[in-house]
């Protein structure tokens, strides 16, 4: 029986990227169905009953949803090319530990994009900066975080590369300035066809925010 | 073959859930750890040594190498000693499972935090909240024994938050955040859950574990019954 995968997503998203990375990483080819996030279908919330969130990945009609846990999950079900998670358990204990670590980044980004008040962006930007940083030491001087091979970690982060130039306008400060290694390894990244084909366009993103803004009645 | 010598180290903390559930994994597999008591109000050299990032517990340390969070710490068990598996083998039971789990610590545990914290309206709102979020682990008991099924399994290690520590809490707050009439399955899981050796070996004494909830509430200046 062929596979069915079908990946309910909304084109901006830093997680959807993540799965649709994961996907070409293993040469699966998937359905992607774009979501309207303000008039949720009907499939979507059948999917994703408890959080009606994007992205969901359907896999022969069952749902799997929070996007490291798809990465994980396509990883272990189409094991065979370009492994995505490291074999050795200490190593994919640390992988682990790095990917929850990049989701902890969130909350400040939140206050960084769509904090209502100057205080709360500039405290956003602090904990953005602080904890790229912190990202930025494990990568160290190494190709990608799990060393020569492209992978779970670096997926979880490169999501964020199409949001930089939205980050840094409305955070007014340059990513590159606090963190060159992050850059430099986000553009070894992007040479890969997976991360090419699947981070939205930058500038597209940027325009996108002041829509965003007015969507969660922020001025 | 020369015999691996094993060294597994926990740091941890008594009253911890997050702690306790990495208890209950190692005894589940059988493993002798040393048990290490960390006071968070003056982290030792160790705890900060080997979690630099958060400096919490609990950490795990195996042959000397540290593995933070505890549903990390979790699945390096599993990965490392794979007998007594206590995670699904099939690879979308797995996502499953690992899904509840987070639902368990981002979504009740976040929201129960506030039932303790807040007072009044505030306080009865999170309290309406938890209960939404937890209508949702009713409905997952349903005709089963465990969360991971027949068994104990990788979410019932993680919800032992809900059974051993948000439904204790509810005497020292003196809100029955989980009533019996309205969540039957939680209540007769919480026996199921009572009946493991495991379990019963690896949560607090529960008269030490109020008396504790009550003193960091009275610290937190908060009300305590």
């Amino acid at each position: 029986m062929a596979d069915e995968v079908i990946l309910l997503d909304y084109w901006p998203s830093l997680f959807g990227v993540r799965t649709r990375i994961a996907l070409e990483e293993k040469n699966k080819k998937f359905v992607y169905r774009e979501q309207d996030l303000c008039n949720k279908s009907a499939l979507l919330l059948e999917m994703n009953p408890v959080h009606k969130k994007i992205p969901v990945l359907i896999h022969n009609g069952k749902p799997v949803c929070e996007s490291l846990i798809q990465v994980e999950y396509i990883d272990e079900t189409w094991p065979g090319e370009n492994p995505l998670l490291p074999s050795d358990p200490y190593q994919r204990a640390k992988a682990r530990f790095w990917g929850d670590f990049i989701n902890k980044m969130l909350p400040g980004l939140g206050k960084l994009m769509w904090g209502t008040k100057g205080e709360e962006q500039e405290e956003g930007k602090k904990e953005f900066i602080e904890m790229l940083k912190t990202v930025e030491s494990e990568l160290g001087d190494k190709t990608y975080f799990g060393g020569e091979t492209f992978g779970y970690v670096d997926i979880a982060l490169i999501g964020f590369y199409g949001w930089f130039d939205a980050f840094e306008k409305y955070g007014n400060f340059s990513i590159e300035a606090e963190c060159p290694k992050i850059i430099a390894w986000a553009k070894r990244c992007v040479k890969r066809y997976s991360v090419a084909k699947s981070l939205p366009d930058s500038k597209k993103i940027t325009e996108l925010v002041p829509e965003l803004k007015k969507k969660k009645g922020i001025k | 073959m020369a015999e691996r010598s094993e060294e597994v180290k926990l740091l941890g903390m008594w009253a911890s859930p997050f702690s306790r559930r990495v208890e209950i994994a190692l005894t589940l597999k059988g493993l002798p750890y040393e048990f290490s008591e960390q006071d968070i109000a003056n982290k030792s050299p160790l705890l900060l040594q080997s979690n630099p990032v958060h400096k919490m517990i609990p950490v795990l340390l195996h042959n000397g190498k540290p593995i933070s969070e505890s549903l990390v710490i979790l699945e390096y068990i599993d990965d490392t000693w794979q007998h007594n598996q206590i995670l699904p083998q099939d690879p979308y039971d797995k996502a499953i499972a690992r899904f509840w789990a987070r639902f368990v610590d981002e979504q009740i545990y976040v929201t129960a935090m506030k039932v303790v914290g807040k007072v009044g309206e505030e306080r009865d709102a999170a309290v309406e909240a938890t209960r939404d979020l937890l209508k949702l682990m009713e409905k997952e008991l349903v005709g089963k024994d465990f969360l991971g099924g027949e068994s104990l399994g990788f979410v019932d290690i993680v919800a032992t938050l809900v059974a051993f520590w948000l439904m204790r809490t509810e005497e020292v707050v003196g809100v029955k955040v989980v009533p019996v009439e309205m969540f039957p399955e939680i209540h007769r899981w919480v026996k199921n859950l009572l009946d493991v050796d495991v379990i019963k070996k690896c949560i607090p004494p529960e008269g030490e574990h109020l008396n504790y909830i009550r003193a960091r509430m009275d610290s937190l200046k908060l009300k305590s019954v």
